[in-house]
């Protein structure tokens, strides 16, 4: 389809400002752009139009089931949109004085005992746009607090080889060196690897539980005592909270800090790829380092900036109206349903794997947690069939595909999370459709690597796109 | 390009050296193979200092990237200019695309002859 | 209490039986007892969806919506065309994740796609990124880019808003770059400062345009002096202003960041917003975070993918040179309608309506007896004055009567911003209030 520059026919506008009630003020031309700025040119109805066909070529969760596995792609309630869209939320400048805010820092303070409860923590700070942003945020509490004691040789953090790259990449950016330690087959932490890899220049660990393999790790109590002993603190990446919010707490679990995905676990939708948020909680031993300001007080609340803070990692106090739409979701569930989501994201997640087992190999078998990982390197080897081509099949049945190659420890890995909010009927429909590409691939394999057949575009040559990058459009007048 | 005139190392780098004394380095066709289609190569500067064992480059295919190691201690003295538009020169023709130049060419580690690095292909594989 | 869970009764038994379990508990058998958490969940109970949106709306009916608006530092208050909010509430877009299968976000792709083309016209320069968080944090990552194993220097203006001085900081803290601040003259960045500081360990120079205080920095000049000594130039600019002011480009900028905010985006209490970013051609692979390009498919049509991902985290881990992995997607495709539906006409239009009410009220102010701080320097639509009272009074006074007025600096210094949503009506109202105030030493 065309571009909306391609559309641009010159001449169409949108009547948009009043004219100005004041005299024009003009600059000298030394401060004054000297190339044009060329933006489309297009009517109210063609933009709309536009974007109405740009959003026919988008799969959302509205959609179709979309089990991309560790995405957490739940429903998105509309009342949460409701809420973040009332006027006492959203022409609220980040700099009114404390008396004209007490709604915002009231809410914020809500969401942080009610998401300290949740996960076992004292503070917590909303600053944090997406989790990556909050692995860096709570590294950086870690190493504060480590240099704060004047401990200064603690520059190493340990991340098992089934993490997500996240997290070495946030170990990386926060200063540390990573060291690897290998999983298990099922993605659980290797005790005699942990134990050799601690020492005084532990910085601290960082821990998915459930693993990236949908298991949860039985030694967790012994893991986190490991790094502790050793000086250590340990890091909690929530990205797999679903499995077990409102059944057990990070913070039990022996963790100091950790991050939450408030765009998976609490239901804020991911558009597109953000605005997530990545709020950060902490014990108290680490609340004097918390990016400021965060909120104090119980009404009037106010804002302040902690003793030792880290500093800001993003202007302002975060997405607030992320924020917004997780604590509509959190009061709407309440006490009850927080823990039924965990229990039904298990649920329908083990029934299809369970179906599923009949007919792929899983890799581990089974209970699984919220998500499971299915291995289609047999399957490969049989037919030549890959994770890709199944993938790409689901699509022609309006089925999101699962998330592809990963983790890394397991060859040709598709893995799966139907999350709560998908009914038995649609899940049944997807583990049937998995049966159909799986018949047909030891019928046909061949025709599977021609799949999609029915999507708008089709296996794009991505070696081109990354040798030979073109990333904007250029008219040729240009 | 005679391969038996070429020195290889386990990290699947091949070294030629040339008549001024330099040490040319390149990727071996298994390794291209292995790589699959280059998007990108990442090469040093000229008068980069080199350390045998430690990497001096990255290629980057779609999904992976990878790094190429220096089986030499040395200088930079040319880099191949060539692959940063046309990374697919390495997977066309390995063995003509060199990545860098180095001189002063000191500590080396073992390298193996053709005969000895097919067979550790060989027994890799 | 409420619940998105499809599932009945029987479903939920049928289901069960094919796992082979009887209970919903046996299905956490994994975890120890030890580390379950020991009494009740301090949790409220489950609401209904009607008691949910009142409980909310009470919360918003404790904020003061202020009628005027005369406060900018970072965020600012501009209209909101009714199709920016339209498109981006669409479901599809709302709620799908980010564009990892190609055949299925053809549309995410190429509103992105269609976004950076857009960020590169509208900065002059060659290459941008799908976006990251905010400006702030644009800017960090900007200065992280600049980073090589010879320069680790991050030279920071004085004059930038102090939020994203605070950014870089803790970035800085992070990655082990030195920051170094340039300080102030007279409202302006110090260039003599700035020249004499940038030497062979300088990576960067960062310089926001208009600064924090509003003023038109000498950006060229500044280019120069960092380029002398080999580090690179990084520019953080408004992008309402950036319509009618010199590109970044024009200015010698290497990268241009900025925050996306003024586009269509909603004051919302400081976010979500988004942050710019483009560079100039040669340093393309050192932009983080997300990258859609143009590419065919296997039938030879125009399709989008995301693409550079050897340089991301989930390719590169440890030595990726930033863990981002979001955009702010749904953001930058708010920017990119705000821009179609204002097109450059209307753009500069806007930006002429802020530098004009701005000056307007700056004259009237002055009558107030609130004095021009800056006063010969260019400036945009934000300036600073004196306070003949002091400024948190003034701030007082004016919330009682709907009013938010600048923001104060210092007991006799306030930071005031003007958009086109500024009439002139209402900056008379301003200037007739403070005038009462001067003359009273203070109150209404």
């Amino acid at each position: 389809m065309k571009l909306i520059f391609e559309k641009s026919c010159g001449g169409h506008r949108l009547d948009l400002l009043p004219p100005c009630d004041v005299p024009v003020k003009s600059y000298p031309d030394e401060l004054l752009r000297k190339k044009t700025l060329l933006l489309p040119e297009l009517s109210e109805n063609e933009i709309s139009r536009h974007y109405t066909k740009l959003a026919g070529r988008t799969f959302g969760v509205n959609d179709g089931c979309y089990p991309l596995g560790s995405c957490t792609m739940k429903y998105n309630p509309k009342v949460n949109e409701t809420a973040a869209a009332l006027p006492g939320f959203t022409k609220i400048h980040p700099l009114q004085p404390e008396s004209s805010v007490q709604g915002c820092l009231h809410a914020l303070k809500l969401a942080e005992t009610l998401l300290c409860e949740i996960t076992g923590m004292d503070r917590m700070t909303f600053q944090p746009a997406a989790g990556a942003h909050g692995e860096f945020t709570g590294l950086l509490l870690i190493k504060a607090y480590h240099e704060h004691r004047g401990d200064f040789g603690r520059r190493k953090i340990i991340v098992p080889d089934s993490a997500h790259g996240t997290n070495p990449a946030s170990a990386s950016m926060a200063g540390f060196t990573v060291v690897s330690i290998p999983s298990g087959p099922d993605g659980c932490v290797d005790l005699t690897a942990l134990k050799e890899a601690v020492g005084e220049d532990t910085a601290g660990l960082m821990l998915t539980n459930p693993n990236t393999v949908g298991l949860f790790d039985k030694n967790i109590l012994e893991i986190t005592k490991i790094v502790h002993e050793a000086g250590g603190l340990n890091y909690y990446d929530g990205a797999n909270l679903n499995a077990v919010v409102g059944i057990v707490r990070p913070g039990d679990m022996g963790f100091d800090v950790v991050h939450l995905n408030l765009h998976k676990t609490f239901s804020t939708p991911h558009g597109g790829g953000g605005p997530g948020s990545g709020p950060v909680g902490c014990k108290a031993l680490l609340a004097e380092f918390l990016p400021g300001p965060t909120v104090e007080g119980d009404g009037p609340y106010r804002l302040e900036t902690p003793e030792h803070s880290i500093g800001k990692v993003k202007a302002f106090y975060g997405n607030f109206l992320v924020v917004i739409r997780a604590l509509a979701y959190i009061l709407t569930l309440g006490r009850e349903g927080i823990p039924d989501a965990a229990r039904y994201a298990v649920l329908h997640a083990n029934y299809m794997k369970a179906e599923l087992s009949r007919d792929y190999d899983m890799a581990c078998p089974g209970l699984c947690m919220h998500e499971f990982v299915m291995c289609l390197e047999e399957l490969k080897k049989q037919t030549g069939v890959s994770a890709l081509d199944i993938a790409k099949g689901l699509l022609d049945d309006g089925i999101h595909p699962p998330t592809m190659y990963f983790p890394l420890i397991v060859p040709e890995a598709l893995m799966v999370e139907p999350t709560e909010t998908e009914s038995k009927e649609t899940m049944d429909e997807v583990i049937r459709v998995f049966r159909k590409l799986k018949e047909r691939a030891v019928r046909e394999p061949e025709a599977m690597h021609e799949l999609p057949l029915t999507a708008a575009v089709r296996r794009l040559d991505e070696v081109t796109a990354a040798r030979h990058p073109k990333l904007k459009y250029e008219a040729e007048t240009e | 390009m005679d391969l038996k005139e070429l020195k290889y190392t386990k990290s699947h780098e091949w070294v030629k050296e040339t008549d001024d004394g330099c040490l040319e380095i390149g990727l071996t066709d298994y390794a291209q193979k292995q790589l699959g289609d280059l998007v990108f190569v990442n090469l040093p500067m000229e008068g980069d200092e080199v350390a045998a064992g430690e990497p001096f480059a990255d290629v980057e295919s779609v999904k992976a990237v990878s790094d190429v190691y220096s089986p030499v201690t040395g200088v930079v003295d040319a880099v191949n200019e060539e692959l940063l538009d046309a990374p697919e020169l390495i997977n066309e023709s390995p063995y003509e695309a060199w990545l860098i130049r180095v001189k002063d060419a000191g500590e080396r580690e073992e390298l193996m002859t053709a005969k000895e690095y097919e067979d550790f292909v060989e027994n890799e594989g | 209490m409420g619940s998105y869970i499809a599932t009945s009764v029987q479903e939920r038994e049928e289901m069960l039986a094919s796992v082979g379990v009887g209970s919903l508990d046996e299905l956490f058998a994994d975890i120890p007892s030890e580390v379950r958490k020991k009494g009740k969940w301090d949790l409220p109970p489950g609401r209904s969806e009607m008691e949910v949106l009142a409980y909310m709306e009470r919360l918003a009916s404790q904020n003061q919506v202020f009628r005027s608006v005369f406060r900018g530092a970072g965020a600012y208050d501009h209209y909101i065309p009714q199709i920016v909010k339209s498109v981006v509430s669409k479901e599809e877009f709302l709620t799908t994740y980010t564009p990892y299968q190609a055949e299925v976000s053809q549309g995410v792709l190429q509103s992105i796609f269609e976004y950076q083309t857009m960020i590169c016209r509208l900065t002059g320069m060659d290459a941008s990124n799908a976006s990251v968080y905010d400006g702030a944090s644009a800017a960090a990552e900007a200065a992280a880019m600049c980073r090589d194993r010879k320069r680790n220097q991050v030279l920071v203006s004085a004059t930038a808003h102090p939020d994203t001085i605070r950014t870089i900081r803790t970035y800085c803290f992070g990655n082990g770059m030195e920051f170094l601040l340039v300080p102030e003259k007279d409202g302006m960045t110090d260039i003599e400062f700035a020249a004499a500081y940038s030497n062979a360990q300088t990576a960067c120079l960062y310089v926001q345009q208009p600064n924090y205080y509003g003023l038109i920095e000498d950006a060229g000049t500044l280019g120069a002096a960092v380029h002398q000594a080999g580090g690179k130039y990084i520019m953080g600019i408004n992008p309402i202003a950036a319509a009618i002011l010199k590109t970044p480009r024009e200015c010698g900028a290497d990268i241009a960041v900025g925050d996306g905010q003024p586009l269509g985006m909603p004051l919302g209490y400081g976010g979500p917003y988004l942050g710019f970013m483009a560079c100039t051609a040669d340093l393309t692979r050192k932009l983080p975070g997300r990258i859609a390009g143009e590419t065919v498919d296997a039938k030879g049509r125009r399709g989008y993918v995301l693409t550079l991902q050897a340089r991301e985290q989930h390719i590169r881990r440890e030595k990726a040179s930033s863990n981002i992995c979001s955009n702010q997607a749904l953001c930058a495709m708010t920017m990119a309608v705000y821009m179609a539906a204002m097109g450059a006409e209307g753009m500069a239009q806007a930006a002429s309506l802020c530098a004009s009410k701005a000056a307007y009220l700056r004259n009237g102010l002055k009558e107030a007896g609130f004095l021009p701080v800056y006063g010969s320097r260019p400036f945009f639509h934000e300036f600073v004055t004196t306070s003949p009272i002091p400024a948190g009074e003034v701030e007082k006074q004016l919330e009682k009567v709907g009013i938010l007025g600048g923001l104060p600096l210092a007991e006799d210094r306030i930071l005031w911003c003007c958009t086109e949503k500024n009439s002139r009506e209402d900056m008379d109202e301003l200037t007739g209030l403070l005038k009462k105030m001067t003359e009273r030493g203070g109150g209404l």
